[in-house]
């Protein structure tokens, strides 16, 4: 039982944005990827949670094909993603984002909205507390009631990562969520990104910090011109000669 | 309260029912409809034929609301498929077909003649002002129940996801929803407010022509809810009243100014609605009384 990924190709017109790509994330686990500028990472990501439908290949998860589903459908089924490119909802507050993400609501009904008050309200109090919770969590206490839109870029990051979590996930696909963060709270978040991971939740994540990501991940895959290099763990990966070339430019 | 007064409350609170409409479609979801007087036009025409059939207004209105909701039906199948902008200009040619189809469907709506004599509120058990008083309670208390409504909805879990629509549709779909159900369910709404202010429209006047369901009808409402700010209740209440001073207000303007014949105060309204749109857009893009942010 995994995320199955298997030989994805992409064109955009003539350009390969990716050219048979395949890998898996094993229920559960939390596993890097890499790659330089344009690798096609985010790409990757899209085509992944359908928001881009690939040229060629397929997706599994948790044994079942995705191939079918819409964006929505797929996160229905526990696989989330967040974006490069924060993409808050800018006019709502920060706790309204996250509430916005939980599914099943009774008042997201006209019906229900209308003719069972009492259960709105009752499930409104109890997802607030479970959202006041992930708001200490990723420490937005300060900004819980301000519109997300006025938020700085790494606090956006946070909020994407907040409603992620507010959606039962199963999987989450992190493009870059250390982007704009300040070094204390990486460490922190990196803190909670394995305590979730201890509950069961798996993650992906895509991640320029390559420091902080391979102490985060146990292993890690490697993606340049719209392939996968090579995977494994981290010292062996990145001492090998093609990434190197590839992604560190030798530097390292 | 002189039948002047009464005359243009009654007015103001039907513009107050379609910026009521327009607030939950476009304030509120997003949702660029530019050919809302389609669905006014509608609920008008239904309401006014079945009530010359002799069904009774308390029928006839819900009705109205029924026909108009249900015409945004296919239209918001479509929004589902198009972007913003395509998505506009849909509802606006939507508007005008339903314009020269009731021009030219002659056997049904009398074409251009129009239907005169539809049945008022109330018309059997009063006349004069008391009349007049009683159809704007009516409509008074109908508007009341829309803005209630309303206003539950805004601080609702399903306000919540409608203005998500609205602020980010592919970060709602990456948590899981889909904004297709809501964004018809709100296009019906909206609608069948519009058709019910159609339908107090028809039985007001009392006589109904195709010219009177214009797009400037549209443009009119846009107005109000862009001055008084874009998905707020408040919003569209002061943003109505802020219209109906501006076009009673004209009206005089040409009683005391010599020589400016009605179509010239036409195209000059007009000129007026224009301007005012740039400039709210240039100097105070979040209306009066403020933008989406509610907090
Ligand atoms: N919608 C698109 N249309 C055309 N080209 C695209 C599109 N999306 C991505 N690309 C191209 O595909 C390539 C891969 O882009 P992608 O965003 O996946 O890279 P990435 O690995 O995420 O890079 P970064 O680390 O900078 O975020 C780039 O060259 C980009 O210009
Ligand atoms: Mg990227």
């Amino acid at each position: 039982m995994s995320l199955q990924v298997t030989n994805i190709s992409k064109a955009f017109g003539g350009f390969k944005a990716l050219s048979g790509v395949s890998l898996e994330v094993p229920m559960g686990a939390l596993v890097g990827l890499i790659g330089p500028n344009g690798a096609g990472k985010s790409t990757l990501f899209s085509v992944i949670s359908g928001f881009m439908p690939p040229d060629e290949g397929a997706i599994g998860f948790d044994g079942r094909s995705l191939d079918g589903l819409n964006p929505a459908g797929r996160a229905r089924t526990g696989l989330v993603r967040t974006f490069q490119v924060p993409r808050e909802f800018a006019h709502l507050t920060v706790r309204e984002n996250m509430m916005a993400a939980a599914p099943g609501q009774t008042g997201e009904s006209l019906v229900g909205l209308f003719f069972r008050p009492g259960k709105v309200r009752e499930e409104e109090e109890r997802l607030a507390e479970a959202v006041s919770e992930v708001i200490r969590f990723l420490r937005l206490e300060r900004v819980a009631d301000e519109p997300a839109g006025k938020l700085s870029g790494g606090q956006k990051k946070l909020v994407e990562l907040g409603r992620a979590l507010l959606v039962e996930p199963r999987l989450i696909l992190l493009d870059e969520p250390f982007a704009g963060v300040n070094p204390v709270l990486i460490g922190e978040i990196m803190e909670r990104i394995r305590e979730l991971n201890g509950r069961g939740i798996g993650f992906l994540v895509i991640e320029h910090d390559l420091e902080a990501l391979t102490r985060l991940a146990p292993q890690l895959y490697v993606m340049d011109q719209g392939r996968i290099l090579t995977m494994g763990a981290p010292d062996a990966v990145l001492a090998d000669a093609r990434v190197r070339e590839a992604y560190l430019g030798g530097a390292v | 309260m002189d039948a002047y007064l009464a005359a243009i409350a009654i007015i103001a609170l039907i513009y107050m029912l379609l910026s009521l409409g327009l607030t939950l479609q476009y304030g509120l979801t997003g949702l660029i409809n530019f050919g809302h007087v389609g669905f006014f036009a509608i609920g008008a025409y239904t309401s006014a034929l079945l009530s010359l059939q002799g069904l009774p207004l308390a029928l006839t209105i819900p009705a109205a609301a029924v026909t108009a909701g249900l015409a945004a039906w296919p239209i918001g199948l479509i929004s589902l498929r198009l972007r913003d902008d395509y998505f506009a200009i849909v509802t606006l040619g939507f508007s005008e077909t339903v314009r020269l189809v009731i021009t030219s469907e002659k056997w049904l709506t009398n074409g251009v003649q129009g239907i005169p004599g539809i049945p008022r509120l109330f018309e059997t058990i009063s006349v004069g002002i008391g009349a007049q008083l009683a159809v704007m309670g009516v409509i008074l208390a109908v508007t009341l129940v829309a803005i209630y409504a309303m206003r539950r909805i805004v601080a609702s879990p399903f306000g919540r996801v409608i203005e998500a629509i609205r602020d980010n549709e592919e970060a709602l779909q990456a948590l899981g929803k889909d904004p297709a159900g809501f964004k018809i369910q709100v296009l019906i709404l909206g609608s069948a407010l519009a058709g019910i202010a159609g339908a107090f429209y028809a039985h007001y006047i009392t006589y109904i022509v195709p010219d009177q369901f214009i797009p400037l009808v549209t443009f009119y409402v846009w107005m109000a809810i862009i001055i008084g700010g874009v998905g707020r209740v408040s919003g569209a209440i002061v943003g109505t009243g802020l219209l109906m001073l501006f076009l009673e207000g004209s009206r005089f303007l040409r009683d005391i100014v010599p020589g400016v014949s009605e179509v010239e105060m036409a195209s000059l309204r007009i000129g007026v609605v224009g301007l005012l749109l740039v400039l709210f857009t240039i100097y105070r893009p979040q209306g009066l009384m403020g933008d989406f942010t509610k907090r």
